[in-house]
């Protein structure tokens, strides 16, 4: 039972997708401007997640090597057309203020990573659970980024009035200039106390298949391309 | 075409290429835009290779919608089907370039596979399908994306190139002063907002 335990933990706080891994910037800057929106946009890709991992995890002795990636892609799409119908039925003002990044949740790389590095090779309990801690994790940090927004563009959280009357808010927070300087505070912030992250390389490259690494994403890339 | 039609092609231009821009305004495509910006030559390549498979994967989007989805009430089919469409695409390009112009492959050739996972492109497959444009608002929308995303890339090349002589603190180093550039660079093309 500790295994499971531990793959919970790990997408929570080890390797949260968000904070440590730093992958899945893509929504993580356009959906948090608002605690809701991010609640939203994290459960949905927690669901596909979960789903992607439980599947791939039972067919992977089915998938043969040389083709894992169009099996993935489809696998993954109709996981993510399965969540917006859900979506469109049941919640339809979410999907309508998340639009077309909720189809867009298909080429997230934290799917494709978990999915690749992780449920292709390990059994469906365990790819559950690290489906299960991943989706979390990354619905934890858009509801604290989203929260963070909302505050201080709009002095609200979950639309809930948080900060006095007479707080003007500063409503670039909300606008896409503030979701860069809401990152760039934080990966500074990461840098200064030293915390385990993808961008200032203090711990070991992640087992994930692109480690997160966007600012050096091009060299490694050319430095693979060498080796073949 | 009357004149109505080209004033129309022409606002879907200038709101895709700055006032929505797919980096600065839409963060579609944030992977490359910071990992592959450190050098001019290499985000103009980039940013090439993102001009061509962005249009012509808006032409065959665009297409497959109109003609067959669209027809046999699929459209709840299209993420599967653009993802896939998008996928051999990018595939294709990278055969045909290396078999018929190996220069050319030398200079997009390693931007091409990062391309397959770059959500612009299916995000702006996508975004043609629900602001329903015809095929030539496709092509002109998908173009002025990519050309939106180009500047974006080489405008933040040229800066970092010369920030890499510039005392920057030790905490800000690397991906947060990349971060605060990319925060100045959007609130300047905040100031588009309003121009149509």
């Amino acid at each position: 039972m500790n295994k499971y335990l531990e793959r919970l933990t790990n997408g929570l706080f080890k390797e949260n997708p968000t904070f440590v891994l730093m992958l899945g910037m893509c929504p993580t800057l356009a959906v948090t401007v608002s605690a809701t929106n991010g609640l939203g946009m994290g459960l949905s890709t927690a669901v596909v997640l979960v789903a992607s991992n439980v599947i791939i995890a039972a067919l992977r002795k089915f998938i043969p090597n040389t083709v894992r990636m169009p099996y993935f892609i489809v696998v993954v799409a109709s996981m993510v057309t399965i969540v917006q119908l859900l979506l469109q039925a049941y919640v339809p003002e979410v999907n309508e203020s998340l639009g077309i990044y909720i189809p867009l949740i298909v080429v997230n790389c934290i799917i494709f990573g978990r999915v690749e590095a992780y449920a292709a090779k390990n059994k469906v309990g365990l790819s559950l659970f690290d489906g299960i801690g991943m989706g979390l994790g990354f619905t934890i940090a858009l509801v604290i980024i989203g929260s963070f927004r909302e505050l201080l563009g709009a002095g609200t959280i979950f639309n809930y009035r948080v900060m006095p009357e007479s707080y003007e808010p500063i409503a670039m927070f909300v606008k896409p200039p503030g979701a860069f300087l809401v990152l760039a505070v934080l990966t500074a912030l990461q840098n200064k106390f030293r915390l385990p992250s993808a961008t200032n390389k203090k711990d070991k490259v992640s087992q994930l298949t692109c480690g997160g690494d966007c600012l050096n994403c091009n060299d490694r890339e050319k430095a693979e391309r060498k080796e073949d | 075409m009357n004149s109505d039609y080209l004033v129309n092609l022409l606002i879907i231009l200038i709101s895709a290429a700055f006032i929505n821009n797919v980096i600065l305004s839409q963060f579609l495509g944030i992977c490359p835009f910071l990992g592959i910006s450190n050098k001019i030559k290499s985000a103009v390549g980039m940013g090439l290779a993102v001009m061509f498979v962005i249009t012509t994967a808006s032409i065959l989007c665009s297409l497959v919608f109109q003609y067959i989805l669209d027809p046999m009430n699929l459209q709840y089919l299209q993420t599967i089907v653009f993802i896939i469409v998008i996928a051999a695409l990018v595939q294709l390009v990278e055969m045909v370039i290396k078999k018929f112009s190996p220069t050319l492959y030398d200079a997009l050739g390693v931007y091409l596979p990062l391309i397959t996972t770059n959500c612009a492109v299916l995000g702006v497959a996508l975004l043609n399908v629900d602001k329903g444009f015809d095929l030539v608002e496709s092509i002109v929308n998908g173009f002025a994306s990519a050309l939106g995303f180009t500047i974006a890339i080489v405008l933040m090349a040229g800066i970092r190139e010369r920030m890499e002589h510039n005392d920057i603190p030790e905490t800000f180093k690397g991906f947060p002063i990349t971060l605060v550039t990319a925060t100045l660079m959007a609130m300047a093309f905040y100031g588009f907002a309003g121009l149509v």
